[in-house]
């Protein structure tokens, strides 16, 4: 059912990429990894994603950049975005959707919950 | 050769400047700067003490005296420690009843007194006019030295006046006292321009002195050990190095004591002391100041005395003159100037603040009274008031000049300038029984004041006054050998028999005790009158009341505003009248426009009108003006009382609100530590709770697939728990890091410091990152210096150190790490460094701070738990060291270590 879903999964923490790439394969998507920023503004370039799940915190183009570059071009009108954040104070998150994002998961999160949200944004 | 005219020009010159710098004070004071507020020039005005008598007549005593001279400035330093306590009291009395003459203080002590002044005055005319004689003399001589001195010539005939100084000095010195003496009709007020002429004048003599000083003892002579040496050789001179022996301590000890008592009875010292004083404050500068004056403007005074011996062995001149003499024979013709516009300062400065004394108690004790006795209330005369009052103070001015003129010209001739000085001590010390007891002793009263001062005053002249006239066609020689009528208890040198003191101390001895005895018998067994005991209360407890004073009535009776009104408008004018009685009724919350005046107000106006006429006639007028009753010394009392308890109040209030407000600022700012410190244990918190994070998510993401995914590979699912392992480790090395550095930072973390193997520990270091080494295969070279093994530190503690910084290199370097071990002669150095990226210039000391990246919380360290520098760095602090990261020109990052060989200098004994 979703074997077309794209998704980007962007953490410059190993583990993170690990875990996220082994739910999402299982659910069924195409799964796209950066270990940073700008490994994350190529694949968005480039790849037409259904899904983007951002780090706020990357070392070189961090998450809110990513995001608004997003939100603010047509082409990528169909991505929706997901930040997936420790930071968890409700600034932070309001900060988050004002930036354009659909949706916001703070870390530590339940894999499940995470997984529902993304499966939500891709209907 | 200089022509006389020379030396008029500059005696001119001399005036015009003194008269320039008056000016420009009193100019100066209009745009509310005062000269006279400064401890420095009130401490110079003091110094008029030291007249021409000073700086000549010193070292013309040594010829006799040898260093009695020194007595009559011994006296003044000692008494500078008690005469702090005196003239302050002094001070806060006069500024508190607006007294301004030391006349007027006597008659306002004991009960506002008219003829006490009056007599205190009269005295002080006889005791003083030959005082200024004495300067006339002085100036007189040194001037005719100069011009007959073969230095000058040309003197023009038909000038002869030029060769009559006294009377052209005491022309000039009139009319700088009138133009600046008597400008205001207050004499209480201060006399701005008077003040700054005279410190200038002060100034003036002591350089030129010094001056002269210096020429002989290093122009003429060798210095003073060469002047002191030759003068030692000589018989003649050998025994001035020591007192006189007959009677020479007792009589050194009276001069002393004499001194002392001149240097605030005078009333040129009392005008520049206590009058033109005008804050009690400089009391506690010119308590040294003025000693050091006396002790410099001495300091030469030997050297000069014995010089003017040696060169000129008494022959030819007047040993008075020897400091003008000297530079004359040298043909030094400036220094001479110099020396004789010194001693011109000298002398002016003396004549004009004893003018301006003596004037106001002319004008105040004598004129006024008279004036008031013929009709206090006649109304014609109230209206000329103001003019009478400054007409009679110029007329006083010319009056005493005058008289000091022509006592110059009849007597003065005669005797050495330091003779007539003591005679003019001696008299003014009759005031020290009735000042010192009137201050300090509620029970002196009028009757022992007058008996004490009249008796002192008669012996004075009796023994000194009147034999100085022997031999003149006044008085024969008879009369001082062999006594009046024959009758040797009657000698005028040997007071019924009296033997062995100095003339001057035998009648400071036969005054004193007669004095003193009356003051003090006469006060006991007689009673005071009600305005005695009030003014008594006030004066000894002037401490107590002098801030309360101008709040207070110590009046009571029915007075009426118009009447108080014209009263002042009489001396002040309509204006002035109305803005004093304004400000003040202002100060004191008074209605002016009642028909009845406030008592305060009574009270103010009598202060006022004492300030211009003195307390005695002040009393007479305001009496004269209102209808009173008597106020009783308990009623007065009561008075005081009431105001002082309510001061106290005020007081304890204010210190109350003071200490309120100190302590709201100490809780604020304890309050504002504590906010700072909160934010930073915030800002703490959620660096720490954010670093706990990253591992729980992998932690809790990683259970989770594993709990829900039964179906994972064997191999899968050992990876996954290996990192959870991984991360639980990362966990707990957090946690205690952040307990460790809680303990660095507390202060709770000791050191463990022992005698250790420096190249054995960083070995063992090395050793400790072996397996990481090998596993990113990077290469360790190690540089070690041989010097020093030995060094004292804690050894786990700097091995942590070490293992942190070996691993960051590990992290970033690129193939290899280089360990440089150095000495210092204290310190042992170690540098790590790699081949890595290396560090910004702007993180150089960021990355010290704990969790360095909080501040800019989107862009993130490499991995680390962000505490191991913060705490290697607090371990260096612990052992006095440091580190840092040095510039690095090229690629990759270099830490430096530095430690001293033993830090806190801890000895085995303290090892544990």
């Amino acid at each position: 059912m979703n074997s077309h879903k794209r998704v980007l999964i962007a953490d410059d923490e190993p583990n993170i990429l690990l875990s996220l790439e082994f739910l999402m394969r299982k659910k069924g998507f195409d799964v796209f990894i950066a270990r940073n920023g700008s490994e994350a503004m190529e694949i968005i370039k480039k790849q037409k994603l259904d899904v983007a799940v951002l780090d706020i915190m990357m070392p070189d183009i961090d998450g809110y950049q990513i995001c608004k570059y997003i939100k603010e071009h047509e082409a990528y009108a169909n991505c929706k975005v997901l930040f997936l954040s420790a930071k968890s104070k409700e600034a932070d998150i309001e900060k988050g959707f004002a930036t354009g994002a659909d949706a916001y998961v703070t870390k530590p999160f339940s894999t499940r919950d995470l997984m529902q949200r993304v499966l939500d944004l891709c209907q | 050769m200089i022509n006389s005219w020379v030396l008029i020009g500059i005696s001119l010159g001399y005036w015009v400047l003194l008269f320039a710098i008056a000016w420009g004070a009193e100019r100066l004071k209009l745009t509310g700067k005062s000269l006279s507020n400064s401890p420095y020039v009130y401490s110079l005005t003091l110094a008029v003490y030291c007249t021409a008598w000073t700086f000549y007549g010193s070292i013309g005593k040594v010829k006799d005296g040898g260093i009695d001279f020194l007595a009559v400035y011994i006296g003044p330093t000692l008494m500078a420690v008690p005469s702090w306590f005196i003239l302050k009291k002094i001070i806060r009395i006069c500024k508190a009843q607006q007294i301004s003459t030391i006349a007027d203080f006597i008659s306002s002590r004991y009960g506002k007194n008219l003829s006490l002044a009056a007599l205190v005055t009269v005295f002080l005319f006889f005791g003083i006019i030959p005082y200024i004689s004495l300067q006339l003399k002085a100036i007189s001589e040194s001037f005719n030295l100069l011009t007959q001195s073969g230095q000058f010539i040309g003197i023009p005939k038909g000038l002869s006046i030029f060769g009559n100084t006294a009377l052209i000095m005491a022309i000039g010195m009139a009319v700088f006292a009138v133009l600046f003496g008597t400008r205001r009709i207050e004499t209480s007020e201060k006399h701005e321009g008077m003040v700054a002429a005279v410190a200038f004048e002060s100034l003036i003599k002591l350089i030129a002195f010094i001056a002269a000083g210096l020429f002989v003892c290093y122009g003429v002579f060798d210095g003073f050990g060469d002047i002191f040496s030759k003068a030692n050789q000589v018989p003649s001179l050998q025994k001035l190095f020591t007192l006189p022996e007959e009677g020479g301590y007792a009589n050194w000890f009276w001069t002393c004591a004499l001194s002392g008592m001149a240097v605030i009875f005078l009333p040129r010292q009392f005008q520049v002391a206590v009058i033109e004083n005008t804050n009690e404050k400089h009391l506690n500068k010119s308590i040294w100041l003025f000693p050091l004056y006396l002790l410099l403007i001495n300091i030469f005074v030997l050297p000069i005395a014995f010089g003017g011996q040696l060169i000129f062995n008494n022959v030819g001149v007047d040993s008075d003159y020897l400091i003008l003499d000297i530079p004359l024979l040298f043909n030094q013709k400036a220094l001479a100037l110099l020396v004789f516009i010194g001693g011109y300062a000298a002398a002016t400065g003396m004549i004009i603040v004893e003018t301006i004394a003596l004037s106001t108690m002319f004008s105040n004790h004598l004129v006024i009274p008279m004036l008031l006795a013929m009709d206090p209330s006649n109304a014609k005369l109230h209206d000329n008031l103001s003019r009478i009052i400054i007409q009679s103070r110029r007329v006083g001015i010319i009056f005493i000049l005058t008289a000091a003129y022509l006592y110059y010209k009849a007597i003065s001739g005669h005797y050495s300038l330091v003779s007539i000085g003591l005679i003019s001590f001696v008299s003014v010390a009759q005031l020290m029984p009735a000042i010192i007891g009137g201050i300090f002793w509620k029970k002196g009263n009028k009757l022992g004041a007058l008996v004490g001062l009249i008796l002192g005053f008669s012996i004075w002249f009796y023994t000194l006054v009147i034999p100085s006239l022997a031999g003149t066609a006044f008085i024969s020689d008879h009369f001082v050998l062999t006594g009046p009528y024959q009758v040797w208890w009657l000698k005028p040198y040997a007071l019924f028999g009296l033997h062995g003191f100095s003339p001057i101390v035998h009648s400071l001895f036969w005054s004193m005790l007669l004095n003193v005895s009356a003051y003090v018998g006469f006060s006991v067994f007689s009673d005071q009158t009600v305005t005695e005991q009030n003014q008594a209360e006030i004066f000894v407890e002037v401490n107590r009341y002098a801030p309360l004073l101008e709040s207070t009535s110590s009046w009571k009776g029915t007075a009426y505003m118009p009447d108080i009104t014209s009263l002042l408008a009489n001396f002040l004018g309509s204006v002035r009248t109305n803005q004093a009685l304004n400000a003040f009724a202002q100060r004191n919350n008074i209605n002016l426009n009642e028909n009845k005046a406030d008592p305060k107000l009574v009270a103010y106006a009598e202060r006022v009108l004492s300030g211009i006429i003195g307390s005695a006639s002040a009393r007479i007028m305001v009496s004269a003006t209102v209808k009173e009753e008597e106020l009783k010394i308990d009623e007065l009392l009561n008075i005081l009382k009431e105001s002082q308890q309510l001061m106290r109040l005020n007081k304890e209030l204010t210190r109350k609100t003071e200490e309120l407000e100190r302590a709201r600022n100490e809780l604020e700012s304890v309050n504002s530590r504590l906010k700072e410190q909160d934010e930073l244990k915030d800002d703490f918190l959620t660096t720490v709770t954010h670093e706990l994070r990253t591992p729980i998510t992998s932690i809790r993401a990683f259970s989770e697939i594993i709990f829900d995914n039964d179906d994972l590979e064997a191999e899968e699912r050992k990876q996954y728990i290996s990192i959870i392992i991984k991360e639980t480790e990362r966990i707990s090395r957090l946690i205690s890091q952040v307990l460790d550095l809680e303990k660095y930072d507390s202060g709770k973390q000791k050191l463990v410091i022992q005698e250790v193997n420096l190249q054995g520990l960083v070995e063992q270091s090395s050793i400790a990152v072996d397996q990481l080494l090998r596993e990113k295969g990077i290469i360790l070279i190690k540089d070690f210096s041989p010097s020093v093994t030995a060094v004292f530190l804690d050894e786990d503690k700097i091995q942590q150190v070490l293992i942190n910084l070996l691993s960051n290199a590990i992290k970033f370097t690129t193939d290899e790490i280089v360990l440089k071990l150095r000495y210092t002669e204290t310190h042992w150095r170690l540098y790590v460094e790699d081949n890595g990226p290396g560090i910004p210039q702007e993180l150089k000391e960021l990355i010290f701070e704990k969790f360095y990246q909080a501040k800019n919380q989107t862009i993130r360290k490499p991995k680390g738990s962000g505490l191991g520098l913060a705490i290697s760095k607090r371990i260096m602090e612990l052992h006095q060291g440091n580190l840092v990261l040095i510039d690095n020109p090229a690629k990759g990052a270099v830490f430096l270590l530095e430690v001293p060989f033993n830090p806190l200098n801890l000895q085995y004994n303290e090892q544990s």
